[in-house]
């Protein structure tokens, strides 16, 4: 019992440090270089794409979980297991198989950004 | 008269009214304490910032219109314009008075252009009251030149932040703050493209309209009380400075920056204000009430403004560069 | 005049004026970065969790964690926190799938002054947008490239 208390704290503390570098990745990048926040996102997402594909990103997700996903960089490897994944059906699911994978996370932003917008408004600054 | 690039205006055309309109971050700067009216939140009872700095500009100038005395009818010019597309702001505002309209833009400059434009008129006597107004909105401008509001993005040390503000003055024969002359600025370019950093890219037109001035009037930065800027910021200021000093004017003594005075502190790491409001506000409330009371006599106003478009620095173009400068004098 | 050959650019300024750039901090921005972004990263596996109890398993329950984080990415964007939270945080806010769909919202509430057509809906994927295109493009590439070996 205890034992699978602290493997669940365990993966906690994996899922925070190997999500943490990966923000401050991209945040060293963006302190030396002036990446706007899209560019950076771009980047991240691709990065994960290539990883996934040269197969070094299943085994980071298997060891870190959440802390892998999570980041766009999860999102990436996402769209790239699905196109691995379809590759074996063949030609055509090969294709749709990258948006098929990512259709949750898409959907979900489209219908809650819609809806939010029609609660709130923009506001305004102060800092 | 005409020497260089500076006019002299001969008949004294006189600042008669004045009044500026700021938002609630505004307020609290020493600037607050000498607008009109200080806005409780950023809409201004309207349903959008589009609309509240139309409404900002419209009350800034019917109480510059109010306090003067002046009817609608005595108006004949208005000079104006905004940082908006197409300056929307400006040419709506006019559509609600009946005052013969000018649209002006020089980005943030637009306020000493303004008044340029509006002091040739009553000096040539084709006008006998004018009015010089402009304005800007901090959510308006964010949205049209960097990104939605609710975007979680960083900003760099550089950046500034645009003023929500107007201000508008009429300009006719009586008053007791006496426009001199007025430098047509030229547009200059030195290459900077970090459309963060606007003190930078906009200080070497301010130095090069500041040293026309100063050559076509014989004078030197110690005849004036306050040589004002518009919006360099912090960063600007010490850039400006630097090219005065490189070129031998020596102006750390009297030079202010209305970006760098706006806000009660430069948080933490940002430069100050800017955006043609700015400059509109903080003259319109404190340095014209500072003349009126006789505290400055020779006042040298230079707005600068940066003339990019979201679609030229989407091509990786660099930032032109304007300056106008006005020369004021209190009687 | 040749306006062709003119080059707008004096180089010993922009030298001098990179010499005055503020510096940035860079250790206080990566630990916060590194702070807000591990978070955002253990409430994502606090969700895997939940869900797993919940009986999710495999990609249905890897869609799931995703999704209830997009929809608080979304709410806090809509509540106008998550801004606040960018400002301090920088990458740490930007890159965990909650970044992604704040970039979804804002314009989406930014521009709905515009209508509910070309505001909200044509406008909502000016910042995301290239995310999916690149993401749809490299990922049909890499599956070409996996059908083909």
């Amino acid at each position: 019992m205890t034992e699978e208390i602290l493997n669940i704290l365990f993966m906690y503390i994996k899922a925070f440090v190997v999500g943490g570098s990966i923000c401050v990745i991209a945040q060293i990048i963006i302190n030396f270089t002036d990446l706007t926040s899209g560019k950076i996102l771009v980047f991240f997402m691709l990065a994960g794409v290539v990883l996934t594909a040269i197969g070094v990103y299943q085994p980071l997700v298997e060891f870190a979980g959440a802390g892998a996903t999570v980041p766009i960089s999860g999102f990436g490897y996402l769209l790239a297991n699905g196109a691995i994944k379809g590759a074996e059906k063949g030609f055509f699911y090969a294709v749709t198989g990258p948006l098929t994978a990512a259709s949750a996370g898409v959907s979900a932003a489209v219908v809650f950004s819609f809806i939010m917008s029609l609660i709130f408004h923009s506001k305004t600054k102060r800092s | 008269m005409r020497k260089g690039n500076t006019i002299f205006f001969d008949k004294n055309p006189c600042i008669a009214s004045y009044a500026a309109v700021c938002g609630s971050k505004e307020k609290e700067g020493i600037i607050g304490g000498y607008a009109d009216v200080t806005l409780k939140d950023d809409m201004y009872g309207e349903s959008t910032y589009e609309k509240a700095e139309r409404k900002m500009l419209s009350s800034a100038v019917q109480m510059a219109v109010a306090k003067g005395n002046f009817t609608e009818g005595d108006i004949d010019l208005m000079a104006s314009g905004d940082l908006l597309n197409q300056i929307i702001s400006a040419s709506f505002s006019a559509r609600q008075f009946r005052f013969p309209f000018l649209g002006v833009y020089s980005a943030c400059s637009t306020m000493s252009e303004s008044m340029l434009v509006a002091a040739m008129a009553v000096d040539s006597g084709y006008s006998t009251a004018a009015v010089a107004a402009t304005g800007s909105h901090f959510a308006s401008a964010e949205r049209q030149y960097r990104y939605p509001l609710e975007l979680g993005c960083t900003r760099p040390p550089q950046s500034q932040w645009t003023v929500t503000g107007a201000g508008a003055c009429v300009i006719s024969k009586k008053g007791n703050i006496k426009i001199k002359n007025a430098t047509i600025g030229k547009v200059c370019d030195w290459g900077v493209t970090d459309v963060n950093n606007m003190g930078a890219a906009m200080a070497p037109a301010a130095c090069s309209t500041l040293i026309q001035h100063f050559k076509d009037t014989d004078t030197s930065s110690e005849d004036y009380d306050i040589i004002i800027t518009g919006d360099l910021g912090a960063l600007g200021s010490r850039i400006l400075k630097d090219l005065m000093w490189e070129k031998g004017y020596d102006i750390s003594e009297n030079h202010v920056d209305c970006g760098e005075i706006i806000y009660k502190v430069i948080e933490d790491e940002f430069q100050g204000g800017s955006g043609a409001g700015c400059s509109a506000v903080v003259m319109n409330s404190y340095i014209f009430t500072k003349m009126s009371a006789g505290l400055y006599k020779n006042v040298l106003f230079a707005a600068t403004g940066a003339l990019l478009s979201t679609v030229s620095s989407g091509q990786g173009e660099s930032i032109p560069c304007i300056s106008h400068a006005v020369e004021l004098e209190g009687i | 005049m040749s306006e062709k050959k003119i080059v707008y650019s004096n180089k010993n300024y922009l030298n001098y004026v990179k010499k005055l750039d503020p510096p940035t901090k860079h250790f206080k921005n990566c630990l916060a970065a590194f702070g807000v972004g591990g978070l955002i990263c253990s409430v994502g596996q606090f969700f895997r969790y939940m869900l797993e109890y919940a009986g999710l398993s495999g990609d249905e329950l890897a869609g799931a964690v995703s999704v209830l984080l997009i929809f608080c990415g979304c709410l806090l964007t809509g509540l106008g926190v998550y801004d606040r939270i960018g400002r301090y945080a920088g990458a740490g806010s930007i890159v965990p799938i909650t970044g992604f769909a704040n970039s979804v919202t804002s314009p989406a509430i930014e521009f709905r002054t515009e209508g509910y057509v070309f505001g909200t809906a044509a406008k909502m994927f000016i910042v995301a947008g290239p995310i999916i295109v690149f993401g749809v493009f490299s990922g049909v590439i890499v599956g070409i490239i996996y059908c083909l070996i």
